[in-house]
């Protein structure tokens, strides 16, 4: 189900995963401890950092540096809880509510979905608001399929995501750390943006738990938070949705969340980010504008004050 | 059974407490380079030893409390631990320098701009002349103003889990638990002040 486009590679031509791994070790190797004051006192450029289509062409980070720090508060607040609980979730079966300014609402199972898309795989950057980052190959699809499936009434404007909520088996869901169930939201035109991906896999096997299985939203431009994970409800509305993050505190997590090395958190700079996986002695390198993807995206926020909208 | 403990106690040399220490740390190092701390290990081991120092000024701000409601005395470790839990501080500062931003600019301006950090630095900044002054020769030189000085212990290690409530996202457990220990810990000392003055 590889499709073919300027925006991806076909599987075939994919490095394999193994090769990933022994070129990161060797690296890692040599890189050592004499790295620590060689880097000086600058955020490093990136290199590596060019966009082949939609594919950026640096190493992507080994499925268990994605696969064991994640962010997941319904599993638990450590970046190690996600990878240690999700074994619990269900995700099979799976169907996804579509309601709102759709022409064809209803629940849609996934497996049905995934029969009427197509999936292509997707080598994104990943900016957590955190101030790090991944290089990520994502398997999924763009949302603009998923919604042309339901029809997009003409007066719809923004989309809203929901998360599962089932305490049962997402242990984090029983404690207050955030108002659940776990929402997210995008404006029409960035849910459209052939970027925007609901990604079903890594590194072409199935996505794991702990990354948000077995559909989840990616937008490379944005911090991690708005990919919101493990969906089960998505809306059209004609009203800007309140995301999670936001309703907990407006003045340092926005609605927009665009990655922008200017604006800085109220708390943290967001001008450099640490790349996951170069070890104790890793440098920071230097955040890009909207993440390195400004040429595709820059123009949705055309004469909007991204101080104010961030 | 206390007087046993503390019996016991009394045998044990203070500098054990000085060997023992940087064995923590250097742990936490060797974890650290290989691996053991996850994909992350910069801010693993900063968070880490923060947290160490943390639960050993704790520990510390417990030591009168503990002798005073049950009669556990190991007020002879004090000055230690409180060397000690300035020690691990003190690392958690350098890993955040030399290994977390290393990038000068930033480093300034987080000093200046992001409250946390700004409260974390006055809390290392106040238990600077606490470590200095944490000698016999000072306590004979001070008299009565060493115990005024070593009030800001206090402070620091309030300020200290304040920086931790608000480094995190959102309000999170752990953090809170810490300040409300410390709170606690304060509260005995204001009780025990009134109760003399009635």
């Amino acid at each position: 189900m590889h499709k073919t486009s300027k925006f991806s590679l076909p599987h075939s031509q994919c490095t394999p995963e193994a090769h990933y791994l022994n070129r990161r070790a060797l690296i890692a190797g040599a890189a050592g401890a004499g790295a620590l004051f060689a880097s000086g006192t600058q955020a490093q450029e990136n290199p590596d950092f060019q966009i082949n289509g939609f594919n950026t062409t640096e190493e992507p980070n080994t499925l268990k540096d994605i696969s064991s720090y994640n962010n997941f508060y319904e599993f638990g607040t450590s970046k190690e809880d996600p990878a240690r609980y999700a074994h619990n979730l269900t995700t099979d079966p799976w169907s996804v509510e579509i309601d709102g300014l759709v022409e064809r609402p209803g629940s849609y199972d996934l497996g049905d979905i995934l029969k009427n898309v197509n999936i292509e795989e997707r080598i994104y950057r990943f900016r957590c608001v955190e101030a790090w980052s991944m290089v990520i190959p994502w398997n999924g699809f763009e949302l603009n399929q998923l919604l042309n499936l339901a029809g997009i009434q003409p007066s719809a404007k923004y989309v809203r995501m929901e998360t599962l909520f089932r305490p049962e088996e997402m242990r984090g869901q029983r404690t207050r750390v955030l108002d659940w169930p776990y929402v997210e939201g995008l404006r029409l035109d960035e849910a459209m943006h052939p970027l925007t991906i609901m990604a079903t896999g890594l590194y072409g096997k199935e996505l794991p738990k702990q990354n948000g299985a077995p559909l989840r939203l990616v937008v490379p431009w944005k911090y991690g938070f708005k990919s919101i994970k493990s969906i089960v409800k998505i809306t059209l509305t004609d009203e800007q949705p309140i995301n999670s993050w936001q309703a907990t505190n407006a003045r340092e997590y926005g609605f927009y969340s665009n990655v922008n090395p200017n604006v800085n958190h109220p708390r943290w700079s967001q001008a450099s980010e640490r790349r996951i996986g170069g070890g104790l002695f890793a440098p920071r390198i230097k955040t890009l504008m909207f993440n390195g993807y400004e040429e595709h995206v820059a123009d949705l926020y055309a004469g909007m004050d991204l101080r104010k909208y961030y | 059974m206390i007087n046993l403990c503390n019996r016991g106690l009394r045998k044990i040399p203070t500098w054990v407490l000085y060997v023992i220490a940087p064995v923590a740390p250097i742990w936490l190092f060797y974890l650290a380079v290989t691996g053991a701390l996850g994909v992350e290990p910069i801010q693993a081991l900063e968070h880490k030893i923060g947290e160490l120092g943390l639960q050993v000024l704790i520990f510390t701000l417990a030591i009168t409390p503990m002798r005073k409601y049950i009669g556990l005395n190991l007020l002879k470790f004090r000055r230690a631990l409180g060397l000690i839990g300035f020690f691990y501080v003190f690392l958690h500062l350098l890993v955040w320098l030399l290994l977390d931003v290393r990038i000068l600019d930033q480093i300034i301006d987080d000093i200046f701009k992001r409250p946390f950090i700004t409260i974390g630095m006055i809390s290392f900044v106040l238990m600077i002349p606490l470590a200095i002054t944490s000698n016999n020769l000072s306590i004979r030189k001070l008299g009565p103003k060493w115990r005024k000085l070593h009030k800001l212990t206090y402070l620091a290690t309030f300020l200290g889990g304040v920086h931790y409530v608000m480094v995190v996202k959102g309000w999170q457990i752990e953090p809170m638990i810490y300040t409300g220990v410390i709170l606690a810990l304060l509260l005995t000392r204001i009780s025990t002040k009134k109760l003399r003055s009635k």
